[in-house]
C-alpha cells in the first residue's frame, strides 16, 4: 500500500474508536456528577467540567506525541522507563495518601498518578528489551530479565498499597507469550489457577484430586513417549504443596477487604448474617452497580435520566463504576455498543501490531492491547459481578486526568510507531 | 498459533460481557416501573374522603383530624426526655422502647412515634415540639361519625392488608380502605384518587427534589359525598327495638327498591372502630362467637323462612290453575296422608279457603296446594321446577345483586336437587311437602324475604333493593332502577294481598293491629336445631313477621327476624308493626306494645346451648323481663360468655 501523505497516515480507524470512547465517556461522567443544572460544560467545581478540561489538554498532548519522531520512542525507551521508576520511587517522599493507597503526587489542586504513566514506559521499555537483537524469549535468562522490567514497577506499588493498579502488569504475559514465551508457562497459569479456585472454594483434597486426574490422565493418555512415573507423582506433590500455599497466603497474607473481595466472588460465605453485613459494606457497590445496570432494561432510562445514577445511589459512579451509568442510562443497547467498540479497538491494535515490520513497534502494539484488554476485562467485569472487586479505571472512560493522559500517551505512541512502519529504519 | 491467544481471549470476553449483560437487562429484568423504583420517594397526597348522608340529607358519617407523632431516629438530639414524656403522657422506658424499635426499623427513616394524638393532646404538644429536633407531627384524616347507629350500613375503614397491596396497584401499605358496608361497596367513589410526588432520593434516602421537574406528579382527585337510602330514624329506632335481641330487620321502600332500615342485631357503636382502640376493639367484636356482632344477620344470616313463605304456595297455586280462591281444604289438626299427620297445625275452622288459610296460617291448607303443583305434572322433578322457578322469580334463592358487599344465595331446591337425593323419579311430592310451609329445605335471608314482601305489595315486580340514594356528580348504577317482574300475573295477588290483610283483621296479627294504618302481613314461626356437644338439639323458635303497608299504596315493606322469639307475632310481629308505624306516622303511638319489646329481652334464651344444662324450649322458656331500655342505655358490645366451641 502506498502512503503519500506523510505526517497524516495515521490509523483514523483506531483515532476515531478512541474519540467515540472519550466522547461516550465524558457524557456518562457529566451524567453520574452533575448536580442540578448544568450551567457550564467547564465548570470547574464539578469532575464532568475538569474531565472537559483534561480531554482539551488530551489533544496537546496528541499532538505532541504524533509531532516527535518515531524513533524517538525507541531510543529514548530505557531513559523514559528510568525516569518513571524515579517518579514511582519519589512517591515514597513526597507522595499523597488517597483512600489509603500512596499513588499520588499534589501538584496545586492538581494531582497526578504516577503509577498510571508507568504503564506506557515499561511498555517501551519491554518492547525496547524484546526487540533487542541479543534477546531470546524462548531463553530461561531473557525471560527472567524481561520479567524484571515488570516486576520492578509492580512490587514499587504493592508497596504503595495500590495492588489493583499492581495488577495490570499480569497483561504482559501476552506480550512475552506472543514473543516466545514456552508453552508450559500458560498451562502452568491456567492450571495455577484451577487449582486456587478449587483450593478455595472446596478444599486442598478436591483440588488435588482434580489436579492429580488431570496429570496421569496427561501421564497415561496424552503422550507418545511415557516418561517416568516419578515426574506425575512429584509433580502432584508440588500441586499439594501448592494448595497449602495457597489456602496460606489466603488465610494469612491477604488483607480483610481483599479477603472478602475474593470470598464474595467464590460465593465462599454461606452465614447469613455475615452475607448480609457484607452486602451493606463491602458487596454495597457491587450490589448497587448490578441493580443500576439492571433497571436500564433493553433501551435505558435516556441520557440523564437514570434515578439510581441521579440519586448517587454507586459509589465512585464516576470513575471505576462508570459502566453502571451506562447500563441504566443507555440500556442492553448502549451498554453492548460500548463492550463492541472496547472490542473492535482491541482488534485493530492487534490487527495492526501484527502488521509491524519492525519487532519493536509489534511488541509495543501487543503491550498496548494487553494494558488495555486487561483493564477492560477486570472493570467491566468488576461492576457486573463477574470478578471479584478491583479498583481500576476504563481506559478512556473513566473520570481521571492522570488515566486519560496517560492511556492517551500509551495508544498514540503506537498510532506514531505505525504511520512509520513503510518508512526506513 | 501464538498471534490467537490475546486476539481469541478478547473476543471471548467481549462475548461473555455482552451475554452478561443480555442476561442482566434483558432476560432478568421485570418492566421498568416508576413507582417501583426505591430511588425514587412516592409521597401521596390523601384527598378528603366522601361524606355519607342519610336519605333525608342528615349527615352520619364526616372526616375528623388525627395527628401522629413522627420522629426519624438520627435526627433527634439530646433533649428533655422527662419533658417530653409527661406531654405524651408515656414513661421513660415506653421511650425508650419505641426509639429503639424505630431505629432498628431504620436511622434515616420516618417512623410513628405515638399515633392518633386527640385534639386536645395535640393542642398541647403543637406548642412545644419545636422543641424538640427529630420530632415532628403528621396530620391525618380519620372517619368521624356523627351517629353511634348503622354499624353494619356505614361499615369502617382500616389499613390495606397485604392480599390488597398485592391485586390492587392503586393501595399501598398504610393506606386506608372500606373493610365493610358502605364503605366497602363504595370505596372509589368515596376515596377519591390520592394526588402522587415522585421525588429523586439519594443513596441515603434523603430527598434532593422533585423527579424531572415533577411532570408526572399529579393532583389529588376530592372523594364524592354520597347519600345512601337509610332512614336514620328509622334504623335508629329499629337498632333500639332490637336491643337484648339476636336477628335482623331489612325495611324496603317497594316502589323503588331503597333499603330504609337495615338492623341487625346485636350491633356496636361504629366510634369503636375509629382511632387509636380500634384494632382492640375490632379484636373483641370478632371474638366475642355467640353473639357475633359483625356478623350482618340481616344480609347473611340464612334461617328456614317459616310461614311467610306460605304466600308463595298460594300465588303459585293460582298461576299454575291447580287451586281457586274458593276451593276449601280440611284441616284436622294437621294435614294426613292416610293415617299418617305428615304436618300438624293449630286450632282454628276447617274446612278452610285461601283466604282464612293465609289469614290462620293453616298448614294443612297450603300442603294441598302444593301437592297439587308438583303433581299437576307428569313427574315430580318438573313440578319441582316449575315450583322453583316461580320462587325464584321473586328474587330468593339467589344473591339478590344488592349494592353491599356481603350475602348468602339461600336455598330454593329444583327438581335435580331431589333427584340427586333420592334418586330420579324415586320421590314425590309428598316427601318434601314442609317446602310450601317454608320449612324443609328452603332457606332465605332476610333481605330476601322482605324483596319477596316488596314484589307482593307492588303486586309482580320489584326493584333490586340498594343503599345507594345517590353520589355527588354521579349516578346510580341503573340496574337499580328497572322493575324486574315475577312470572305471576297481577291478577293473582289481589286474593293474597286480601288474606294478608286479614291476617291483621282476623288472623294472627289480630293483636298487633296499628289504628289507621292497613297493613297487610303474616306471621312465621321457624323451628330450630343447633349442634351441642355434638348432639342434634331443637332451640326455641325463631319469631319471624313480614308485612307492608298501606295496602295499596304500599310504602314500606318490612321483614323482622327475631332469634329464638318463639311465635311470629311474639317478637317479630310487634317489632313489624312498631317500625311500619313510626316509618308512616313519623311517631309511635303504640306504647303498651313498644313498652313490652323494650322491658323483655331474649338474651337467657341465647345463654341457654352454652350453659352446660338441661333447658327447656318453647313452652318451658320463661320470658326475661327487663328495665325499660332507652336510646341511651349503654350497651356492652361484646358478649363475656366463653363459648364451648372455641375453648
Amino acid at each position: 500500500m502506498q502512503r503519500d501523505f506523510r505526517g497524516l497516515d495515521f490509523d483514523w480507524i483506531t483515532i476515531a474508536l478512541f474519540l467515540l470512547l472519550v466522547g461516550f465517556g465524558w457524557l456518562n461522567i457529566m451524567s453520574a456528577s452533575h448536580t442540578g443544572e448544568v450551567v457550564s460544560y467547564f465548570d470547574m467545581s464539578h469532575p464532568y467540567g475538569k474531565q472537559s478540561i483534561f480531554i482539551i489538554f488530551t489533544f496537546v498532548l496528541i499532538i505532541l506525541i504524533l509531532a516527535l519522531d518515531a524513533k524517538f520512542y525507541e531510543r529514548f525507551a530505557s531513559i523514559i522507563y528510568i525516569l518513571s521508576m524515579i517518579s514511582l520511587l519519589g512517591l515514597f517522599l513526597f507522595g499523597k495518601n488517597v483512600n489509603g493507597a500512596l499513588g499520588w503526587y499534589g501538584i496545586g489542586g492538581m494531582t497526578l498518578q504516577p503509577s498510571e504513566f508507568a504503564k506506557f514506559a515499561t511498555s517501551l521499555a519491554v518492547a525496547k528489551y524484546i526487540s533487542d537483537l541479543q534477546t531470546n524469549m524462548k531463553t530461561l535468562k531473557d525471560q527472567v530479565k524481561a520479567a524484571g522490567i515488570i516486576a520492578l514497577p509492580a512490587i514499587i506499588i504493592v508497596l504503595q498499597n495500590d495492588t489493583g493498579s499492581a495488577l495490570v502488569y499480569v497483561a504482559f504475559f501476552f506480550v512475552f507469550y506472543r514473543e516466545g514465551l514456552q508453552q508450559i508457562y500458560l498451562v502452568v497459569a491456567v492450571f495455577l489457577v484451577l487449582l486456587a479456585v478449587l483450593a478455595l472454594k472446596f478444599n486442598v483434597v478436591v483440588a488435588v484430586l482434580v489436579a492429580g486426574l488431570l496429570i496421569f490422565g496427561h501421564h497415561f493418555f496424552g503422550q507418545k513417549k511415557r516418561p517416568h512415573i516419578v515426574q506425575p507423582i512429584a509433580i502432584l506433590l508440588l500441586c499439594l504443596a501448592v494448595s497449602f500455599g495457597i489456602k496460606y497466603f489466603y488465610n494469612n497474607i491477604l488483607q480483610f477487604h481483599q479477603k472478602d473481595r475474593i470470598s464474595l466472588w467464590l460465593r465462599l460465605e454461606n452465614d447469613p448474617q455475615k452475607l448480609r453485613e457484607l452486602k451493606q459494606t463491602i458487596l454495597y457497590n457491587l450490589h448497587e452497580s448490578e441493580k443500576a445496570i439492571s433497571s436500564g432494561g433493553l433501551t435505558g432510562k435516556g441520557f440523564m435520566q437514570g434515578t439510581r445514577t441521579t440519586g448517587k445511589f454507586v459509589p465512585e459512579q464516576h470513575t471505576d463504576y462508570i459502566f453502571s451509568t451506562v447500563g441504566e442510562e443507555w440500556g442492553f443497547l448502549g451498554s453492548a455498543l460500548l463492550v463492541i467498540l472496547f472490542v473492535a479497538l482491541l482488534l485493530r491494535i492487534l490487527y495492526l501490531a501484527e502488521l509491524q515490520k519492525s519487532q519493536f513497534s509489534r511488541v509495543y502494539g501487543y503491550c498496548v492491547a494487553s494494558i488495555l484488554f486487561f483493564h477492560f476485562l477486570i472493570n467491566i467485569g468488576m461492576v457486573m459481578g463477574l470478578i471479584p472487586t478491583i479498583g481500576i479505571p476504563l481506559p478512556f472512560f473513566s473520570y481521571g486526568g492522570s488515566a486519560l493522559w496517560a492511556f492517551t500517551i500509551l495508544l498514540f505512541i503506537f498510532i506514531k510507531l505505525d504511520s512509520n512502519r513503510i518508512n526506513e529504519w | 498459533m501464538r498471534k490467537l491467544l490475546l486476539l481469541s481471549t478478547i473476543t471471548l470476553v467481549g462475548l461473555i460481557f455482552i451475554a452478561r449483560l443480555f442476561y442482566l437487562q434483558v432476560y432478568n429484568e421485570d418492566p421498568y416501573n416508576l413507582l417501583d423504583d426505591n430511588a425514587i420517594r412516592k409521597v401521596y397526597d390523601y384527598p378528603k374522603r366522601g361524606y355519607i348522608y342519610d336519605r333525608n340529607g342528615k349527615l352520619l358519617v364526616a372526616n375528623q383530624p388525627s395527628y401522629d407523632v413522627m420522629f426519624i431516629p438520627r435526627e433527634v438530639k439530646p433533649l428533655d426526655t422527662l419533658e417530653l414524656c409527661n406531654l405524651l403522657n408515656i414513661s421513660k422506658e415506653d421511650f425508650i422502647n419505641f426509639y429503639n424499635k424505630a431505629y432498628r426499623y431504620s436511622p434515616r427513616l420516618p417512623s410513628v412515634f405515638i399515633p392518633q394524638l386527640s385534639r386536645m393532646e395535640y393542642a398541647v404538644l403543637q406548642e412545644k415540639i419545636r422543641k424538640y429536633e427529630g420530632f415532628y407531627i403528621q396530620k391525618r384524616s380519620l372517619r368521624d361519625y356523627q351517629t353511634t347507629i348503622g354499624a353494619n350500613v356505614l361499615g369502617d375503614i382500616g389499613e390495606v392488608n397485604n392480599y390488597i397491596i398485592q391485586n390492587e396497584p392503586y393501595y399501598k401499605s398504610g393506606d386506608l380502605i372500606g373493610k365493610q358496608g358502605v364503605e366497602l361497596s363504595y370505596e372509589e367513589e368515596l376515596r377519591g384518587v390520592k394526588g402522587i410526588k415522585f421525588i429523586q432520593k439519594d443513596r441515603f434516602n434523603r430527598d434532593i427534589g422533585p423527579y424531572k421537574e415533577g411532570i408526572y406528579d399529579t393532583l389529588p382527585e376530592p372523594g364524592k359525598d354520597i347519600s345512601i337510602t337509610i332512614d336514620s330514624d328509622l334504623q335508629e329506632y329499629g337498632e333500639l327495638l332490637m336491643r337484648h335481641k339476636h336477628g335482623g330487620i331489612i325495611a324496603l321502600e317497594p316502589s323503588s327498591g331503597e333499603i330504609l332500615a337495615m338492623v341487625s342485631a346485636p350491633s356496636y357503636n361504629p366510634n369503636l372502630l375509629v382511632g387509636r382502640q380500634r384494632s382492640r376493639n375490632f379484636t373483641k367484636l370478632y371474638n366475642d362467637t355467640i353473639a357475633k356482632p359483625l356478623y350482618d344477620r340481616s344480609l347473611k344470616a340464612q334461617y328456614p323462612p317459616g310461614s311467610p313463605f306460605k304466600v308463595m304456595s298460594a300465588l303459585i297455586g293460582l298461576q299454575e290453575g291447580v287451586v281457586t280462591t274458593q276451593d276449601q281444604f280440611s284441616c284436622r289438626h294437621g294435614y294426613y296422608l292416610g293415617s299418617r299427620r305428615l304436618t300438624a297445625c293449630h286450632s282454628h275452622v276447617s274446612p278452610i279457603s285461601m283466604n282464612q288459610g293465609i289469614a290462620q296460617s293453616c298448614n294443612a291448607y297450603f300442603v294441598n296446594v302444593y301437592r297439587r303443583i308438583i303433581d299437576k305434572y307428569d313427574k315430580p322433578s318438573e313440578g319441582m321446577d316449575v315450583w322453583s322457578n316461580h320462587v325464584k322469580s321473586f328474587g330468593l334463592g339467589d344473591y339478590l345483586g344488592y349494592d353491599l358487599k356481603i350475602g348468602n344465595k339461600g336455598r330454593i331446591p329444583d327438581g335435580a336437587f331431589y333427584d340427586k337425593w333420592y334418586g330420579e323419579n324415586r320421590w314425590s311430592s309428598t316427601y318434601n311437602i314442609s317446602n310450601s310451609i317454608g320449612q324443609g329445605e328452603v332457606e332465605t335471608t332476610p333481605i330476601q324475604l322482605a324483596n319477596m314482601v316488596a314484589a307482593i305489595s307492588n303486586r309482580g315486580h320489584y326493584y333490586t333493593p340498594h343503599i345507594i340514594k345517590s353520589i355527588e356528580g354521579d349516578t346510580i348504577d341503573e340496574k337499580y332502577t328497572t322493575p324486574k317482574h315475577t312470572t305471576i300475573d297481577k291478577a293473582h295477588f289481589e286474593p293474597v294481598v286480601q288474606g294478608m290483610f286479614d291476617v291483621y283483621n282476623t288472623g294472627t296479627a289480630y293483636n298487633l293491629r296499628v289504628p289507621g294504618i292497613d297493613i297487610c302481613g303474616k306471621t312465621g314461626t321457624a323451628e330450630n336445631f343447633m349442634r351441642i356437644n355434638g348432639k342434634r338439639t331443637q332451640l326455641t323458635d325463631h319469631s319471624i313477621f313480614v308485612a307492608f303497608a298501606p295496602k295499596d299504596d304500599p310504602k314500606i315493606a318490612i321483614a323482622v327476624f327475631v332469634e329464638n322469639g318463639y311465635w311470629g307475632s311474639r317478637f317479630a310481629g310487634r317489632i313489624a308493626s312498631l317500625m311500619i308505624e313510626k316509618y308512616i306516622r313519623g311517631e309511635v303511638t303504640m306504647e303498651a306494645m313498644e313498652n313490652w319489646i323494650l322491658t323483655h329481652s331474649l338474651e337467657n334464651e341465647y345463654a341457654k346451648p352454652y350453659s352446660g344444662k338441661e333447658f327447656g324450649i318453647n313452652r318451658q322458656s320463661a320470658l326475661q323481663v327487663i328495665d325499660r331500655i332507652t336510646k341511651d342505655t349503654v350497651i356492652n358490645p361484646v358478649s363475656t360468655r366463653k363459648s364451648p366451641f372455641n375453648q
